[in-house]
């Protein structure tokens, strides 16, 4: 038994109102890739953090190497051994990839020696990069893979990664796995971040697992089940959301030869973009972020106008159309980004409700806000899909995120929509309020609406779509029926590696 | 002819040098994520410290000093509002251009028309006769060519040095840039006050060097040209170059269409240099995505540490 490389004793971190680490003690051997799991908000992040060097804990200590190690900084942190590889890319999208490496490391070499070590060492771990090209026109997995090696070009003792496969293809996990392994058996440490059970029962040799802040248990992921460790991660056993199945009704969306040029420089285009959805059915889009969702539903939801007749709500040509129009004929769409898409940030519940649901529910008269009825909407919205909130005049910046999107899709949810187009309804929201949407869903489909999934969760996709597809840099696969699909044929369908490849002599170029 | 070319050049160099200075002094601030539009402002207050200084002590070299110092006081009021306060950028950089041409009135009160030591040219006399190049080449003052070799020491820092990309990258991304370590506020704190400075600097050379004279509000909107100038040349030095001869030739010709009396009036040649700007503007904005590419990506949003 080696005596650990990493050690927390007693981790203390509160905020305003919560406590985000309680007494989190957990050690590290070297070679070893150790699981932090947990729920979202159980603190993960917050721990990670103080290791880094970016949050100074209240109480506790750390050590390194047997002694006291408290970076003041990320760079002390680096300086120490420890690199970290974040949840949401802490890449320049307007830089190179070898300048966005220089800015993660301590002593950068010569720019030309750089881009020479760069290929180096990436082809060592088979995660081929040209450090010319610009971070901007890189896909989510090669993106990652710049973070990886800015990381492996400091030689880290610990490594530390949050939640890297949440934007990747099965196939892409397949090489970052393979890397981690190859990394693990040099002798470094990873510490790595996760709520996918089966990636930690395939990857790691122990496990921590936090909740609500505290360490509520540690264990040997190889022998205990997947469900254990869900019951111990959440502290009750979830109930898969369920319905019973009906045979389809009509077409209700049809879209047909649907191309848009995005706005932004660093936009997918969507390339004849074909579907049609039916009555009581889930149409499930799978596919990494950054192939086309934002731009698919800002099509679908009329933000982008199209030529009429690619989209057809019931034979009605909606193309042309705005939001409000679209709404008023029953097309609503839920987007992802809670706080400034879905949601205005600084204004209330109340207010929020009325921003969509105005047309459906008339809550204006002679274009003056009839607060009374809006306010009972808002309530209304609240009781239904158990929103936790003090009340319907709460800015919806002070919800947390499984609340403000269980709000967000109950208000279109309410609306009694025809079709309901929803992109990443659970995105970091915790497990029994993603269980809690996607019945809701399903019980709208049940109830004759079409409804479009488009999330990046495969697992999610495949329990509750009937039909499923795949979006990949633009492009829509033809749909198949989601019952049976295997994980490896969703990975195919998402264009598998997304031309990424282990480190051959060809890959190289 | 009723406009001599060569006159021309030499007077459009010299009349696009407070513009280059201005600009190029904002465009390391908005590469740094800040978009401060206050310069007219701290012009102005660098165009009287500068003169106040020259009238006192009768040296050049302390004026162009006391119009840095000048513009960097005032623009160090911006950073402590914006970067330590977290106010709104934009309604600061209106109020501290406000608050210049205010405070530039009082501190100016009684110093109009005092006679000023002169601006020698650096080059000697015999190289100002070469004809044709001699006059535009050499025939200035040493400010003119450091504005030149200005544009170039920025365009190597912000190219080929590292602490050019930690500037760029911190304009990119601050949310990126902290979790690396960088020191967000603190960098964009020395770009704001380096652009305090050259507008400063600025605001001197055009009452010292250029007019010999304080006269209220003399720069006329000079500090919005400049703030037009950083987009028009999409945050590249060297196209800020071109992008200020351009400006200053339109200013310098229409100056010389008025002395030579053709028939437009003279409101509108006097308003040209303006509607020019909004012209350009309009064409460059029209293409977004080109815009969208080089502008820095976190320009004019708020840095909260903790969030």
């Amino acid at each position: 038994m080696t005596s650990p490389l990493f050690e927390t004793i007693g981790l203390t971190k509160a905020y305003p109102g919560v406590v985000a680490n309680d007494d989190v003690s957990f050690a590290i051997r070297p070679g070893e890739i150790h699981a932090l799991l947990g729920e979202n908000g159980a603190g993960k992040s917050t721990l990670v953090k103080t290791i880094y060097g970016l949050v100074k804990p209240d109480a506790g200590e750390m050590l390194f190497k047997g002694t006291v190690y408290a970076p003041s900084e990320p760079r002390a942190a680096r300086a120490a051994g420890v690199a970290m590889v974040f949840q949401h890319f802490s890449l320049f999208e307007a830089l190179s990839v070898a300048e966005n490496i220089a800015l993660g490391m301590e002593n950068p070499p010569k720019p030309r020696d750089l881009a020479a070590r760069i290929t180096e060492v990436s082809a060592q771990y088979g995660l081929p990069l040209d450090p010319d090209r610009l971070v901007g026109d890189l896909s989510a997995g090669e993106r990652q893979r710049v973070e990886i090696i800015r990381c492996l070009l400091q030689d880290p003792k610990l490594l530390i990664m949050d939640e890297p496969t949440s934007v990747l293809t099965p196939q892409e996990v397949e090489i970052l796995f393979h890397t981690l392994r190859k990394l693990r058996d040099e002798g470094t440490a990873i510490l790595y971040i996760s709520h996918k059970l089966d990636e930690i029962r395939a990857l790691c040799d122990e496990a921590t697992i936090l909740r609500l802040g505290k360490v509520v248990a540690t264990c040997t992921p190889r022998e205990v089940s997947a469900a254990e460790m869900a019951e111990l991660m959440v502290g009750k056993s979830l109930s898969r959301p369920a319905r019973d199945a009906g045979a389809p009704g009509e077409v209700l969306l049809h879209v047909g030869g649907l191309s848009v040029t995005p706005a932004s420089p660093f936009g997918t285009p969507l390339r004849h973009i074909g579907f049609e959805v039916r009555a009581g059915e889930v149409l499930g889009i799978g596919g990494v972020a950054g192939n086309g969702q934002d731009e698919l539903l800002a099509a679908l939801s009329g933000e982008t106008r199209v030529p009429p007749r690619t989209i057809l709500l019931s034979d009605t040509p909606v193309g042309a159309m705005g939001p409000n129009k679209r709404r008023a004929l029953g097309l609503l769409c839920a987007p992802e980004e809670r706080l400034g898409h879905a949601a205005a940030p600084d204004m209330t519940l109340t207010e929020n409700a009325v921003l969509t649901a105005r047309v459906r529910q008339q809550l204006d008269r002679h274009g003056f806000v009839d607060w009374g009825s809006t306010r009972d909407y808002a309530a209304k919205i609240i009781e239904r899909f158990d929103v936790r909130t003090p009340g319907t005049e709460v800015a919806a910046r002070a919800l947390s995120g499984g609340n403000l999107q269980k709000f967000v899709i109950g208000r279109e949810v309410l609306q009694n929509p025809k079709v309901l187009v929803v992109n990443q309804p659970t995105w970091g929201v915790d497990a029994s309020a993603a269980a809690a949407i996607r019945q809701a869903l399903l019980d709208l489909a049940t109830g004759g609406a079409a409804v479009i999934v488009i999330s990046q969760d495969l697992d999610e996709l495949l329990e509750i779509s009937d039909r499923f597809c795949a979006l990949n840099e633009g492009r829509l696969s033809a749909p198949r029926p989601a019952r049976g699909l295997s994980m490896e044929e969703v990975g195919l369908m998402l264009g598998g590696a997304h031309d990424m490849h282990e480190a051959q002599p060809e890959a190289a170029e | 002819m009723i406009v001599d070319p060569i006159s021309l050049m030499v007077a459009l160099i010299v009349v696009s040098t407070p513009l280059l200075l201005a600009a190029i002094g904002e465009l390391v601030v908005e590469k740094s994520g800040v978009l401060n539009l206050g310069v007219e402002g701290m012009m102005i207050i660098g165009a009287v410290t500068g003169y106040i200084a020259a009238v006192e002590t009768g040296s050049v070299t302390l004026a162009f000093v006391a119009g840095m110092i000048g513009g960097l006081l005032l623009s160090s009021i911006f950073a402590v509002l914006t970067q330590l306060l977290l106010s709104n950028q934009v309604a600061t950089g209106l109020a501290l251009t406000l608050f210049g041409l205010g405070l530039s009135a009082l501190l100016g009160v009684g110093y109009g028309g005092t006679p000023m030591p002169p601006v020698r040219d650096i080059f000697p006399q015999v190289m100002q006769d070469i004809p044709v190049i001699g006059p535009i080449l050499f025939g200035h003052s040493a400010m003119i060519y450091l504005a030149v070799l200005l544009v170039a020491a920025v365009w190597y820092v912000l190219t080929h040095t590292r602490a050019g990309l930690v500037l760029r990258a911190v304009g990119e991304s601050h949310e990126a840039a902290h979790a690396l370590g960088y020191k967000v506020i603190r960098i964009r704190m020395l770009a704001i006050l380096f652009g305090g400075a050259c507008a400063g600097l600025s605001g001197a050379f055009l009452s010292v060097a250029r007019v010999q004279n304080w006269i209220d509000g003399m720069t006329a909107g000079a500090g919005w040209i400049a703030l037009a100038l950083v987009v028009f040349a999409s945050w590249k030095p060297w196209r800020l170059l071109i992008g200020a001869y351009l400006f200053g030739g339109i200013a310098a010709l229409q100056l010389r269409l008025q002395a030579a009396e053709i028939g437009v009036p003279v409101a509108l040649l006097d308003a040209s240099p303006y509607l020019i700007t909004i012209l350009v503007l309009a064409v460059i904005s029209s293409d977004k995505s080109r815009l969208a590419m080089n502008a820095p990506a976190a320009l004019g949003k708020v840095f909260h540490a903790s969030s």
